[in-house]
């Protein structure tokens, strides 16, 4: 028995939640593609605000669409949005980085001032001036996420390869005529990649919740897509008389986000 | 002295940064501003006095000084939606948003220490699962789920806060100026309570480590003074570091947390500004918005700089 409860301390909890969490989201919104019990869109209005049901196991919003359909298809664009930012904002910032980090000078002074004033820009207001200038819509959405996570990749390549370039493997390397394309690829750039996958699952977690904070907002996806986001906007009004209209796509949201804390966390080994 | 300068330029530098940055980006804006307000069927009249009026006209780099020294003086222009100088709606927003950040940053502060405390204190306990899961929890929730959610149980079913909406503190006294904050407050506490619970246990955790914490408990001192007077005192650092960072989403957070409330702060008129496309509106908003945020940064440095003089050597 003790050594039973030993072996489930060793386990990394926060790693396996993570993982699960974050298969379930992708699970689900990856059928949803395919099937789903009712067309997300099609509003029934002899069936408005049905209580949640066999038929409809989610219950029904104002305009009678179904809600577990909805919450399904839902992730499609909040999933997309969010790992496509992620990614874009990670690629810029790791080229960035890693041009300061390894070139040092010039280069780093100039890049890293910039990356500063990015990084002073308060987000939200950055989003906010995207929509401004680009008008509401998803890809706004995705590229204020995205603008706002290049300076936080920049800093992480960069402080890695500051780091890394003094080491002895890499000296070697450069001993053995090694290029600095090579260098980059081979040695410094493999060792940067678990601090960038915590950061990516972070970032993620929090590029989900701006997505629909934005969403909410009425500035993010329009109807009639579908996103967990707006669909809180448009049921806010009647979640006094039908809770199931809010709470799930709620529920979806927070899923997700603990899903890749959780996940970023258990890659830390914390 | 050195820090506090080198501090103060930075905040004055930023500032000026993410002016011309706002003012640049909305010169880029496609279409001609006054077209977009009164439309392509406008009078060509009335689109030639709003141009006058909006010194449309001028260069931009004109513009920008022009619009910049106003600011200086307190004049951000008018707003072209609501007809009104831009200071007049900034001045009755201002004070509802930063009500409702400090009524917020104190009760994170208030959830946050006492639980970091206890977690770290009695590390493994059932206390700390608690702690662990509500951080993640709290981590994981949106602000305006939560706020949906506090309104539909606390405000309608049980009648104990109001709705939404703001009553100002002048008109109708302390007692409704609270209750009017405090849904909202929590709502927006609570995801920042959740992260700084966590860095007060790590940190705590981390200073309970060290030499000085075993020297002081060797000669005997009792439990608490070790705790607060030693580890406490030490770990607040890294705690007001990471309270700083907060205080910076938290502001962010304000602009959903009263469109859920309909509180008609700055978040509010931001929305508006953006959606209607209302320029000098947002340009103030953003100069506002962004030196609310730099200031209490630098605030926060400058605190920080008095609780632990090693950083003002960097």
């Amino acid at each position: 028995m003790a050594k039973f409860m030993e072996r489930l301390k060793q386990i990394n909890w926060a790693l396996l939640i993570g993982i699960v969490l974050v298969s379930v989201v992708f699970l689900i919104t990856f059928v949803s593609i395919f099937y789903t019990p009712y067309d997300p869109i099609d509003m029934v209005i002899n069936n408005r605000l049905a209580k949640p049901s066999l038929t409809n196991p989610l219950g029904t919003d104002q305009y009678g669409r179904d809600v577990l359909s909805r919450v399904m298809i839902g992730g499609q664009i909040t999933l997309l949005v969010g790992l496509s930012a992620v990614l874009l904002g990670m690629v810029v910032g790791v080229f960035l980085g890693a041009l300061a980090g390894y070139y040092g000078g010039l280069w780093d002074e100039v890049l890293m001032r910039i990356a500063d004033g990015l990084y002073s820009f308060p987000a939200f207001l950055l989003a906010l001036l995207a929509v401004t200038l680009l008008g509401p819509g998803q890809n706004t959405a995705l590229a204020a996420i995205a603008v706002a996570n290049v300076p936080v990749f920049m800093r992480i390549t960069r402080s890695n390869f500051l780091s890394l370039r003094e080491t002895n493997f890499v000296e070697a390397a450069r001993a053995m005529g090694a290029t600095d394309f090579r260098i980059i690829a081979k040695h410094l750039l493999p060792n940067t990649l678990p601090a960038l996958l915590v950061q990516a699952s972070v970032s993620f977690a929090i590029a989900v919740l701006a997505e629909a904070s934005l969403s909410f907002l009425g500035v993010g996806t329009q109807p009639p897509d579908v996103s967990w986001g707006r669909m809180l906007k448009d049921s806010q009004a009647v979640a006094g008389i039908a809770p199931w209209t809010i709470l799930y796509p709620g529920l979806a949201i927070g899923i997700t986000v603990l899903g890749f804390n959780l996940l970023g966390d258990g890659l830390q080994g914390k | 002295m050195k820090y506090y300068a080198r501090k103060t330029i930075s905040f004055v530098v930023s500032l000026f940064v993410i002016t011309a940055i706002t003012f640049g980006a909305l010169q880029i804006l496609p279409g001609d501003p006054a077209l977009l307000v009164l439309g392509t069927e406008g009078d060509p009249m009335a689109v030639e006095i709003l141009r006058e009026k909006l010194g449309l006209d001028d260069p931009p780099l004109t513009r920008y000084f022009k619009w910049i020294s106003g600011v200086f003086k307190g004049d951000f222009g008018e707003s072209i939606r609501y007809s009104t100088p831009v200071s007049v709606l900034l001045k009755n927003a201002i004070p509802v948003t930063l009500s409702l950040a400090f009524f917020s940053v104190l009760l994170a502060v208030l959830i946050a220490i006492p639980l970091g405390i206890t977690c770290a204190v009695k590390k493994g306990s059932a206390w700390d699962s608690f702690g662990l899961i509500f951080s993640q929890l709290g981590m994981a929730m949106p602000p305006f789920w939560l706020g949906i959610l506090l309104i539909n149980f606390f405000a309608v079913k049980l009648g104990l806060f109001p709705p939404g909406g703001f009553v100002s503190v002048t008109t109708t006294g302390v007692g409704p100026f609270l209750s009017s904050l405090f849904l909202p407050a929590l709502a927006l506490s609570l995801p920042r309570a959740a992260i700084l619970a966590r860095m007060v246990r790590a940190s705590i955790l981390q200073t309970l480590d060290q030499d000085y914490i075993r020297t002081a408990r060797s000669k005997g001192l009792p439990h608490y003074l070790v705790l607060y007077k030693h580890a406490l005192r030490n770990a607040s650092v890294n705690i007001f570091t990471v309270a700083g960072i907060q205080l910076t989403q938290l502001l962010a957070g304000t602009i959903v947390i009263e469109q859920v409330f309909s509180l008609p702060g700055l978040g509010q008129l931001l929305l508006n500004g953006v959606l209607q496309r209302d320029l000098p509106l947002v340009q103030g908003l953003v100069v506002v918005g962004a030196g609310l945020i730099l200031f209490s940064n630098l605030i926060f440095d400058s605190i920080l700089g008095v609780i632990d003089p090693r950083i003002r050597l960097d």
